[in-house]
Order: C-alpha cells, then structure tokens, then sequence
C-alpha cells in the first residue's frame, strides 16, 4: 500500500478508451499501479479488463488517453516494446510451443540472441532465476510434458528471463489448483519484496483479498471503484462488478433419482505415446434427475472421460451404455442422437467455430432437424427464428445473430454453447468446466442451468476443478486421479478435506479415520 | 515516423472492392515500366491486348471459350479449398477428364454413336474424381499430406497421356495424338466459337453456389473449413467430408478436362496439359471461392492468354512478354488482398 505517498507510480493509464465495432471497450478508464504493489483488476466477463491490459502491452492501441511507464510518457506499438519498458503479460492463454523445450521457449524470439545461442549460460541463468523466485522447472523438460501449473512457471519465468518488472497475470488462477494458486501467490510476494509490482485480472473475490493490495472494479468498460483491498468483503466486491446482489446458494428441487441412464463400465483407453493409460478400468453410474461431479486436478483423465462417452476418443476395452444400450466407440454423431450434449472443455477451439456467426454457432446441432432444414437444405428463415429464441432465451449479449461468435465475450460464447446443448439435449449432458473463466453472472447462469437440467430429469455430468462448485451443484462427487476413480462420495457425507485427499491420489480415505 | 500494418477492426466493404481495382491499377503501371524497358509503348500494347481479347465477335468467342475449362477448374479446386484441403492436382485431374472420353471414344465401339459424348463426359469426370479421391482417401485416413500427394499425381496423369498419344492409343497416321472423335460426337457450338460446354460451366456455378451456401453439407463443409475440431465435436464426420468434397472437386476438373477435348482437339494429344488446372487455383482463390465471382476472374484471366497471343503478333514481342505481363497482373492482385482485413497506419512520432 501506498506506504511512502510521493512515489511515482511504474504505470499511470490516464483516461483511456478503446472502441470495437459495436462496443466501447474501455470508457475513460484511469490506472494506477506503483512500486511492490499488486493491483487487482476486477470484473465481469466484457468488463474491459483484458482488453485494457492489453493496450498496456501493445497489442491494440488505445484510441483515446495516454499510458505513462515510470512518470514517462510511453509509445507502445507490439508487445516488444512493452518489453523493452519492463512490461510483460501471461495471457489466459500460454503462448508456449509445446514439441520445444522449456528453455528454448524462454528465450525464443528474443532480439539480442546470437545466431547460435549458447544453451549452457540460458539454462545457468534459468535455473538461477528458478531458484531464486521458487519456480522450480527443469530446463530441459519439453513443453508437452509439463503441467498447466509448470507451464505457467515458464511463462513467468519467459518475462522475469526478460528483465520484467511489471507483470500482467490475466486470470492466473483460473487454471490450477488450490496448492498451485497458493505456490504462486508465493512466488508473486517473492517479486514484490524485489521491487517488482504486478496486475492481476480476475473475477474471483476471495483471489482479490488473498493477492491484492488494491483494487479496481471495471463494470461495462468503466471504472467503478477503486479502494485499498483491506477492509473490503467478498460481497461488497460482488455487488461492485454486478451492480446487483449475487446468489451464492442455488435453489434445486429434492434429490430424486431414476433409472441408470449413463453406464461407463470398466473402460480403459489407452494412451499411446505415454506410459499410463488415460482411463485406468472406470465405472461409473450416472441416474436420471442426478448431476455426477467429477474432481480431480486437470489431467488426471476427466476430458478423456467425457469424450470416450462422447464417441470422439476409442475405448481401449470396458463398454459404454446409454438407456442400456451399448454404445462403445460409437461415432460421435450417433452419441449425439442417443441424446447426449456435450459442453467441451476449451470452449473457443471445441465448442464454437470463432469465424461463424452467432446464429449458425447455435445451430450446429439441430441444423440436421425439421427445425431448421427442409431436407438437405436449410432453410434461412427458420434458422433464424431459431436463434432469435436462443439468444433471447438464454440471454446471449450479442450486437445481433450475425455477429461472428469469435468477437462476443467469453461468458456469452459459454452462454451461446449452454443454449445449443441445454436446447438440443435428449436425456444426457456433459459440462466440462463450464464455468472456468467465467464471471459470477455467467457463472451462476451455467451452475442453474445445469441444476434445472436435473430437475428436468436429465442425467447429468460435471467436471470441475472447482470443489465448491462442485459441492453446490452435484449430488455425488466421483474424484478421479491418474486415470482412476479414487472414490465416489454421495456430496452431503464428504467434505473438502477428504476430496482433496482424493484428488492428491489417497485412496479410500475416511473422514476422522 | 514509421508505417505498421494494423488488422482493421471490421471488414470494409468498399475496400473488397477498390482494393483489387488499386491492384489492378498498380500491375498496369509495372507492365508499362517493362514494356518501356522492351521499346514498346504501353498503351498501345495494353490496346491491343484490349482488342486482342475482345476487339471483335470472333476474338470475344475465343476468350469465352479459354475461360470456360478456367472456370471449372477453379469451381473444382474451390470446393476442396473450402475445407482447406489444398487440392493442387487439378492438373492431372483435368487430364484424367479428357482419356476417358478419348478412351470411351475410342474403345467403347458397343455403344450407339449419341451416346458417346454424355458417356464419354461422366466417364472423364468419374476419372477425374477417382484421381482426386486418392489424395482424398489417404488424408482422411492416414494424414497424408496432400499437397505432395496431388501435386505428384499430376505428373503421372501427364505421363500416362503422352505414353498414350505418342505410342498406345496414337493413329495409324500422324505421329501424336489419337484418332479423331466421330463429328456426332463433339460437344456441339452454341455461338461461333463456344461450345456448349458454356451452359454446362454455367449450370455447376449454380449448383455449387445452391450446395456451398445453402445445404446442410455445404454448412459442414464450412464448419470444417473454418473449425474442423468444433465440427468433429458437433457429430460432423471429417473423414467422410473430405473424400466426399476431392471427390467432387476432381469430378469437376475432370469434366472441365473430357469438355474441352471433346469441343476442341476432339482427341488427345499434345497440349492436353494446358496448365488449365493449376490456373484453376489462382481463379479459385482470387474469387474467394465464391461460384459467382469465379465466372468474372475466369474471363479476366482467359482475356491475359488471348490478349498475349496478339501481343505477340500485333507488337512483335516475344511470346514470353505475355506471360509476363501475366505475373504482374497476379502479383498485385494476390499481394493486395491482406489490404482487404488488413489497413496500414503512419505513426507519427512524438517529441519525447
């Protein structure tokens, strides 16, 4: 905090706005970030947070205000000058190549590289850097190999390697889990005491109060408020970025199970470039009227599970039945018309096809039905007709159905994805990670949807990183660790610390054993 | 003060269309600087390409009927580049077209004379399409990298016509090419020059505008093109589109092929390899694979050829300069199109 008042601030964005076709983006926003300070930027998914970290490192240019680096006025055109000012930025996505060795990646397209480098003296410094902050990679360990959370480590360490000193985290956390978010927040305390400083872009409340000196509230490309973060709740931040109080409980009717509507029985799936399997002989039950959730660290064989279900992975043995009909390495088109809808993890690679419109995004399913074709010919009217419904339905913040999908916010993409699944779904819906990266409104729009699936009696599956998510939404929880399932647990006789034994590979274990 | 490329916000329409004309602009100022190297005076050599290409009935008729197999061909390599399948075999498939209708011509002696032609054009484009499923095939199946496999497959279609009118289907006269097809059997003129493969050209410009843009399989085609992962989640089968699209693709080149023997050499023989094909490619893209737009860059690339040919006869130069002046239309055309979602931007540097 601003312990020593006259200090220059390292970043001062004075009165900055950006326009996109459509939309104002960033409405006279002012910012401040100073010396061993972590800003926390907070709001909703459209807010304007990335978009205005992003004018800070180059990548678009801000049409109006003016951006000054240690008191100067700084004239920033590629995120190589941000650079060379000692600014650098994690996006949500790693910018990493994957078949490239870690420290190939740390010092690939830096200007000032010899012709041939000379790898010894990178992976000295590299290693040196690690040791110093915590961040502990090996240097030679290939990018494909390595955690989401080491990955992260790598892309710090690209910026620190650098000679950063303001660092731009846009949702950092949103990828790991609750051990690696607290190793990084050490790390970033590590920083600070050098003098670094940093913005951090999140939508979570209790990441603003555990991380952050202050913060600023951005709500429809403006600020709202900007406050020292001791003595704030996470409520009053929830109002700020909503303008309206948030319900943290969700309303769902009784647990009532039907008939077994999903059977995954002892399947296995090989992995054929990797020692272990992805699925290691999994069983699972999922009724009608019920929402399995499935926790577990990403990567611990939970996306393989869904898309061995959805036909879109081959089942090495172990059968798949859906109503009691085997449906083990059906295409995924026929999955699809058993009734099974599918929420993709990575929504914007799987889900949607960015260079469509809004409008033929949400017809991707039932573009095949009478609902939308006569034949083998779509009719344009009806299609239309069609979306309208969906987007009004499910509130999608859309300029219009001809919007390519690509330029809508991550909420509404997630939004228009739950309306074509949640509209085309016959009896099955799998959600993987639905609401990672979301805002609290899109959030609580996914976690109702979902529970009104159930209530409809459809079975439903949820995987999340997210306990809590997980224990407001599901009724059981089956947690899944390298391959395996290491228990399932009916989610009103578990608790946080058994599930977390779970997922760290403790089979078995029962609370105060 | 420096200049950046900057991609433009949203894309401008006026732009899509004073940009190729800018371009345009641009290559007849390059052609001039080379003609005036070549002691010619430029306007009077763009004149006559001018009149060369459509100065009177018969030479409009001539560049007509040039831009018709141009046409197909680009028809044909666009649908395989909808899916960003770069079908660069349009050559060999072209080829294929025109010995099976020399082969059903020449061979087929079962069949009743009128029927020569229509069986002779479905078996070039069933030639033509085997010949494009293959490359097809082992993608969809195995991730053979097509630009390899269609482009090789070019030369061995190539190869097998000329071992076929220089030694085993070649007349007893003559030392190229096969024996001429029966008169009954060519595709009949409609005016002068063209021939009614025009009509033929005409009709799949709009059955593939119908099937691109408003079938079910022309909106996978798009979702593949554009996503191939989001369309494989959505039940979309990849493998499948892409044989069923090379199929279509090289069914049109291999029409385009069979056509044009039948309307022109009425036999197969040197020549057959006429680049057709690979020009396809530049119509295609030119067009944006849109059918429509197709037909006006088929014409402009068949008026360079015919123009060139009076080039050489009304100026005296050299055969080459036409293609010359070819490339140097393409160049800025092709090069001017990232202009289109692109803008550039002066940034004038401030005092510090």
């Amino acid at each position: 905090m601003n312990q020593q008042t006259p200090q220059i601030p390292v970043v001062r964005m004075e009165h900055i706005t950006k326009h996109f076709p459509g939309v104002l983006a960033n409405d006279d926003v002012s910012l401040e970030l100073y010396p061993g300070q972590v800003l926390a930027l907070l709001g909703e998914n459209g807010a304007g947070k990335s978009t205005l970290m992003n004018m800070l490192v180059g990548l678009y240019r801000p049409d109006g205000g003016s951006i000054y680096i240690r008191g100067e006025l700084a004239d920033i055109h590629s995120p190589q000058d941000s650079m060379a000012l000692g600014v650098g930025m994690i996006h949500q996505e790693f910018m990493l190549v994957g078949n490239m060795t870690v420290a190939e990646n740390i010092v690939l397209g830096m200007r000032d590289l010899p012709f041939v480098p000379k790898i010894d003296e990178i992976r000295a410094r590299i290693t040196e850097l690690s040791k110093r902050y915590g961040l502990q990679v090996d240097p030679d360990a290939v990018i494909h190999d390595l955690s989401v959370g080491e990955q992260q480590r790598v892309e710090i360490l690209k910026l620190v390697y650098r000679g950063a000193d303001i660092l731009i985290l846009d949702e950092p956390t949103a990828v790991l889990t609750p051990g690696e978010s607290r190793d990084l927040n050490k790390i970033i305390k590590k920083m600070l005491s050098e003098g670094k400083s940093a913005i951090f872009i999140t939508h979570k409340m209790d990441e603003v109060i555990e991380f952050s000196h202050k913060v600023q509230v951005l709500r429809k490309g403006k600020t709202v408020n900007t406050c020292d973060t001791a003595g704030v709740t996470p409520q009053d931040l929830a109002n700020m970025m909503v303008g309206r109080d948030i319900l943290f409980s969700l309303d769902r009717c009784a647990y009532n199970p039907g008939g077994v509507k999903l059977k995954v029985d002892h399947v296995t799936v090989v992995n054929p470039i990797g020692s272990r399997p992805f699925l290691d002989d999994v069983s699972l039950e999922i009724h009608r009227g019920e929402i399995i959730g499935i926790a577990g660290v990403a990567g611990n064989g939970q996306t393989q599970l869904t898309e061995a279900i959805t036909g879109l992975l081959h089942c090495t043995s172990g059968k798949i039945l859906i109503d009691g009909k085997d449906m083990t390495n059906s295409t995924p088109l026929q999955v699809i018309r058993a009734g099974v809808s599918h929420i993709p993890a990575d929504r914007g690679a799987n889900g949607v096809v960015g260079d469509m419109s809004v409008g033929d995004n949400l017809a991707m399913k039932k573009y095949r039905t009478s609902e939308i074709s006569r034949g083998a010919v779509i009719k344009r009217s009806f299609l239309r007709a069609f979306a309208d419904k969906l987007i009004e339905a499910f509130v999608i913040k859309t300029p219009d159905q001809d919007t390519c999908v690509k330029f809508l916010s991550g909420g509404n993409i997630q939004k228009t994805i739950l309306a074509r699944e949640i509209d085309s779904c016959g009896g099955v819906l799998i959600a993987v990670y639905p609401s990672r990266g979301l805002d609290v409104g899109a959030t609580e729009a996914v976690r109702q949807n979902l529970i009104l699936q159930r209530d409809k009696g459809n079975a439903v599956l949820l995987v999340s990183e997210e306990l809590d998510e997980l224990q407001m939404v599901a009724d059981k929880i089956a947690v899944m660790f390298e391959g395996r399932i290491m228990g399932i647990r009916d989610v009103k006789e578990t608790n946080t610390e058994e599930l977390g034994m779970m997922m760290a590979g403790a089979a078995g274990v029962r609370r105060n054993a | 003060m420096r200049i950046v490329v900057e991609k433009r916000d949203n894309k401008s329409k006026s732009a899509a269309v004073l940009i190729p004309l800018a371009s345009f602009a641009i290559s007849l100022i390059l052609g001039a600087i080379v003609l005036l190297a070549s002691r010619s005076n430029p306007l009077q050599a763009y004149s006559a390409m001018l009149d060369g290409a459509f100065g009177n009935a018969r030479r409009f008729q001539y560049t007509i009927v040039e831009s018709i197999p141009l046409l197909m061909c680009g028809l044909g390599v666009g649908v395989a580049f909808r899916l960003k399948f770069w079908n660069i075999g349009a050559e060999g498939q072209y080829v294929w077209g025109a010995i099976g209708i020399t082969w059903v011509m020449q061979f087929w002696k079962f069949l009743p004379v009128p029927m020569l032609l229509p069986i002779g054009l479905l078996v070039g484009m069933t030639l033509g399409a085997v010949w494009a499923g293959v490359p097809g095939y082992l993608k969809a199946q195995w991730s053979v990298d097509e630009t390899l496999t269609t482009l090789m497959l070019n030369y061995v279609a190539i190869g097998l016509a000329e071992y076929l009118y220089i030694s085993a289907w070649k007349a007893p006269l003559g030392n190229m090419g096969t024996p001429e097809f029966p008169h009954e059997a060519w595709l009949p003129p409609v005016w002068g020059k063209i021939h009614s493969g025009l009509y033929i050209a005409l009709a799949f410009v709009v059955l593939l505008w119908f099937l691109l843009y408003k079938t079910r399989w022309g909106f996978e085609l798009n979702m593949i093109g554009k996503n191939p992962r989001a369309a494989r989640y959505q039940g979309v089968s990849i493998k499948r589109n892409i044989v069923l699209a090379m199929l279509l693709s090289g069914a049109i080149c291999g029409l385009a092929g069979s056509m044009n023997t039948a309307a022109i050499a009425h036999r197969l023989t040197k020549g057959v390899d006429g680049g057709y094909g690979f020009t396809g490619i530049i119509i295609a893209w030119m067009a944006g694979l849109n059918p429509f737009a197709s037909i006006l860059v088929a014409i402009v690339m068949a008026a360079l050829t015919t123009g060139a040919d009076a080039l050489q006869i009304a100026m005296k130069l050299p055969e080459s300069m036409g293609e010359v002046l070819q490339g140097l239309v393409l160049i800025p055309l092709l090069a001017g199109s990232i202009f289109v979602e692109h803008k550039l931007k002066v940034i004038k540097k401030e005092a510090a």
